[in-house]
């Protein structure tokens, strides 16, 4: 039987990104995925014949451009089609709109507030320089600083030195904006509603706060990290979806030699003398390796593939109470021909290209969360959508389109049953017609992933898109908790590479380069 | 219709006489570079007869209020205090660190009112700054059009429009005519020049009367070719071109002082505190890290290496914008920010902002064919440009 070098349970995109690290490294790597398909919550799937879904996540900008470029990933078929407009279209048939160029967008926001207009450019510099100064931690392991190892005091001397780098004053801002709630730190900056509230999006997305918790501007930041060929803060759709995404690292993966099998799904981690050793997958077959690496979440790893008795009892405490409670739905539409939406004044249909937020007021998106935060979901849920057809005429078949809405909230802790789901399923379509008259009366056909379905389907506990809550008190050295942050577990020879692990979820490769670096580091002390 | 960029007040006018599709942004305006196939003629007018500029895209913001002169003397670097009715200054203002944020002109227009004009959107920064003052800021920079009226016969033409009045215009003055418009002696070429300041509704009436009485004085719509030209024999700086504005630099340093962009004759640290005061001192103490030189450049040494291989001797008549290092012996000293040929004074002239002392003999790299050659590059004072029309 083969011996690998490591082996990666799950073949998400932080696996796949991980086990080609190893194997550009010149290392042994097997990747075992459960699913009949490589990606995890990066799929594109054909739910309808013809219609190419986007059943989890839709577009990229956190991905690191070390990944891109060191994996050759354009190589391996990766191709960005970045988003350029943002549109808020409003209850009362007016709308608002980020156009893709500075001036038009100033023009846009002096119709709504002439003080918004000019307060927005100092927004974005100001975002600008607080990404800039954030983004080099999320390629840093995170260092423990409480630990006097020389590796840690090391790294915590580079942290050190990138926000050295900044102003005080945006320092200050920094400080605030990560303790604050979004809706609150807006607050500051701007007057005009719907303004606010496309800005408060970033900080829920995926998270199971109000714009009105605290640590909801935290969430905004790590939105505003990402960057496409350089441009900071825009989002890009991959041709062929997410999926084809994943398939570029697959096959880069591939090339460097990895092994990767579908339709393996690992039992249990197998240990021998409280060290890692190899899997059984529930088949029965067993594999053998030298490390043994998790892409799965934190709780699925800890919970259900480790045996509880080789953990101490703090890390499991720690593990148990990791926050995964997930607000995030995805829906699926199939539709004959592009539907209209009121709000957009004839000549500017352009602006369907790009997203469209349904986030009318600040108010509308607390209450969405309070509808939700006792185990409901919101009558009036926020969504954020795309038409990816109109960017990627390969996604339905010719004039007709597909339309993915990212949803919130709606609570993984309901019990979701069909009926549940059909009636949430009519909540959401119901409002978006609110805004687009004839979008009923396109609908060839309809899906949608609860949170129950990301996780009965996708794998991840509790369908987190993020594999747990990014709150403060679950970042950086405490993430998934504190005594293990660095991608190590405390089964020996055990690691983590998942979004559990620094810095987070989203679509970035950060975990799993940042463990794979950390990973052959060890490996050759 | 939705994604174009806007149009100013004189456009119908302007784009009848658009001859090669030459359009360029400014301040969310599309603006002409030049209206014929090439600024030639629209530049010599501006010198030799004169030329007529939409400069519109400026932004224009009218404060008014009890405390409009207290606030306005403490938001710039420059003493106004002395300011009366039918008064104009231009100065820069900056912030708490002594980084420029912007500059233009500030004008009287009357008792309780005056007018600032920007290159950039400030509204927000003087809302700012405005705590403890009584007054109120109107941001006019659509309801006013403007035209630049540049060159030896400018006066003459805006006398037979306007009235004799026009003629006692001193420099930098401004009066107002047939109640809403107002024309001061202003501009941005470095010559004798005036800017008429328009309620947008009447834009095109005047442009259509000041080219009536212009074609006996060889009147020329000029493009931001021409004036870019002109502004630099006139060593008249441009953010964005010479400098980063303070709040839209990336870091501290990107961002440059008044002394560091040669003018520091407009910081007035006698007066009572203003924005930037402090970091201004500090500096006027212990010295500017850089400073504006104006820049002659070697033209025949470049024209005998360029003929020296069989190629046309250059004329970079289309000001070039962009970074350019400067060194001297001992390495890179600076760097420039724009040049140009000056057909005036039949001379390469560029704009630099080089560490004090590093001597007046100078050297820029310039591509000759395929490589990049040396060639020296004379301190000269600045204005290069600077004729006795222009206050006479
Ligand atoms: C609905 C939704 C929308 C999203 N939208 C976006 C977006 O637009 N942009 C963005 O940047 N991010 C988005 N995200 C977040 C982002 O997709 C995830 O954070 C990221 O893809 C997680 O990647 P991962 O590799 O860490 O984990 P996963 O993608 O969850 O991969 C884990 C893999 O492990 C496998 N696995 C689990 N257990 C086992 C086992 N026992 N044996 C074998 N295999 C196993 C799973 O099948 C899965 O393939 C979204 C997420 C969701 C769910």
């Amino acid at each position: 039987m083969k011996h690998y070098d490591a082996i990666v349970i799950g073949g998400g995109h932080n696996g796949l990104v991980h086990a080609a690290y190893l194997a550009r490294a010149g290392r042994q790597v097997l990747v075992l995925e459960r699913r009949p398909v490589v990606g995890g919550a990066t799929i594109t799937e054909e739910i309808y014949p013809g219609y190419k879904f986007l059943i989890g996540s839709y577009l990229i900008s956190l991905l690191r451009p070390q990944v891109i470029q060191e994996l050759e990933l354009a190589k391996h078929g990766l191709e960005l089609l970045p988003l350029e407009s943002t549109l808020v279209p409003l209850p009362n048939g007016d709308y608002l709109a980020d156009w893709p160029d500075h001036d038009m967008t100033r023009r846009e926001l002096m119709r709504h507030s002439r003080r918004d207009a000019e307060t927005y450019e100092e927004f974005s510099l100001t975002m600008r320089r607080l990404s800039l100064a954030m983004k080099p931690l999320l390629d840093l392991f995170p260092p423990d600083p409480t630990s006097l190892a020389p590796k840690d005091i090391e790294q915590m001397a580079r942290i050190k030195g990138v926000l050295g780098n900044m102003q005080r004053r945006d320092f200050h801002t920094l400080c605030r904006l990560c303790t604050m709630s979004i809706a609150d730190f807006l607050d500051e900056w701007f007057e005009t509603q719907p303004l606010k509230a496309i800005k408060c999006t970033s900080g829920i997305i995926g998270t199971f706060m109000g714009v009105r918790s605290p640590g909801t501007g935290y969430v905004a930041l790590h939105h505003y990290l990402g960057e496409i060929d350089g441009v900071r803060r825009s989002w890009a759709f991959p041709k062929g979806g997410t999926g084809a995404f994943a398939q570029a690292i697959a096959s880069a993966a591939r090339a460097y030699g990895a092994e990767i099998m579908e339709n393996a799904p690992v039992h249990q981690v197998l240990i021998k003398h409280g060290a890692a050793c190899g899997v059984v997958l529930e088949d029965g077959r067993e594999f053998y390796a030298d490390r043994i690496v998790s892409n799965a979440d934190a709780k699925r790893t800890f919970l259900q593939l480790v045996p509880r008795d080789q953990l101490p009892g703090d890390f499991l405490w720690d593990i148990e109470r990791f926050r995964t409670a997930s607000p995030a739905c995805k829906v699926n539409l199939a539709l004959d021909g592009l539907p209209t939406f009121s709000a957009v004044p004839q000549g500017s249909e352009q602006l369907l290209r790009g997203s469209i937020e349904i986030a009318p007021s600040v108010d509308y998106l607390e209450q969405a969360y309070d509808d939700a935060k006792y185990g409901g979901w919101a009558r009036k849920p926020f969504m954020d959508a795309l038409i990816p057809s109109l960017l990627d005429p390969g996604m339905a078949p010719p004039g007709q389109h597909v339309m993915s809405l990212f949803v919130e909230y709606a609570s993984s802790e309901m019990d979701w049953t069909a009926e549940k789901k059909a009636e949430f399923l009519d909540v959401v379509i119901d409002t978006l017609a609110e805004y687009s008259p004839d979008l009923k009366s396109k609908i060839i056909h309809k899906h949608i992933m609860t949170p129950r379905d990301i996780q009965d389907i996708i794998g991840i506990t509790s369908g987190h898109i993020f594999h747990g809550e990014l709150s403060l008190h679950q970042l950086l050295f405490l993430k998934p908790s504190p005594q293990w942050a660095q991608y190590k577990t405390p089964v020996r020879h055990l690691w983590m590479c998942g979004s559990s692990t620094h810095p987070g979820g989203c679509i970035t490769g950060a975990p799993g380069r940042n463990a794979a670096m950390e990973l052959l580091k060890d490996w050759s002390a | 219709m939705m994604l174009r960029l806007k149009t100013t007040p004189f456009h119908p006018r302007t784009e009848a006489i658009m001859q090669a599709n030459q359009w360029r942004r400014w301040g969310g305006y599309s603006v002409a570079s030049a209206y014929e196939m090439t600024h030639d003629r629209e530049y010599l007018a501006m010198r030799n007869a004169c030329a007529l500029l939409d400069v519109s895209a400026l932004y224009k913001y009218e404060i008014s209020g009890p405390d409009a002169h207290a606030f306005l003397n403490r938001l710039v670097t420059r003493d106004i205090s002395q300011m009366q009715p039918g008064g104009m200054a231009y100065t820069p203002w900056c912030d708490s660190q002594g980084k420029v944020v912007d500059d233009g002109t500030i004008c009287r227009l009357d008792e309780g009112t005056f007018r600032l004009t920007a290159a950039d959107p400030n509204y927000h920064w003087l809302e700012e700054n405005t705590a403890g003052f009584d007054i109120h800021i109107l941001d006019v920079s659509e309801d006013l059009g403007t035209l630049a009226l540049q060159g030896p016969c400018s006066r003459d033409v805006l006398a037979e429009v306007f009235g004799e009045a026009v003629r006692e215009l001193p420099f930098y003055g401004i009066i107002h005519v047939e109640n809403d418009l107002q024309i001061s002696r202003t501009g941005y070429s470095g010559d004798l020049g005036y800017e008429v300041w328009v309620p947008s509704g009447r834009a095109v009436e005047i442009w259509d009367r000041l080219t009536e009485a212009g074609k006996r004085y060889a009147l020329q719509p000029a493009g931001i070719w021409a004036l870019d030209v002109a502004r630099i024999e006139a060593g008249l700086i441009m953010l964005d071109v010479d400098y980063t504005p303070a709040n839209k630099a990336t870091t501290p340093a990107q961002a440059s002082t008044p002394y560091e962009l040669g003018l520091g004759w407009s910081v007035h640290l006698k007066k009572p505190h203003f924005v930037g005061k402090k970091a201004l001192a500090k500096e006027k103490a212990e010295g500017s890290a850089l400073t504006l030189v104006g820049l002659e450049i070697d033209h025949q040494a470049l024209a005998s290496e360029h003929e020296k291989i069989g190629l046309p001797v250059p004329f970079p008549f289309v000001p070039w914008r962009e970074i350019v290092p400067i060194f001297n012996d001992e390495g890179q000293v600076g760097y420039a920010t724009c040049g140009s040929w000056s057909p005036t004074l039949k001379k390469y002239l560029a704009l630099a902002q080089v560490k004090p002392g590093s001597g007046e003999d100078l050297k820029i790299d310039i591509m000759v064919d395929r490589f990049r050659k040396s060639f020296g590059a004379k301190v000269r004072k600045l204005p290069f440009f600077n004729p006795p029309r222009k206050r006479g």
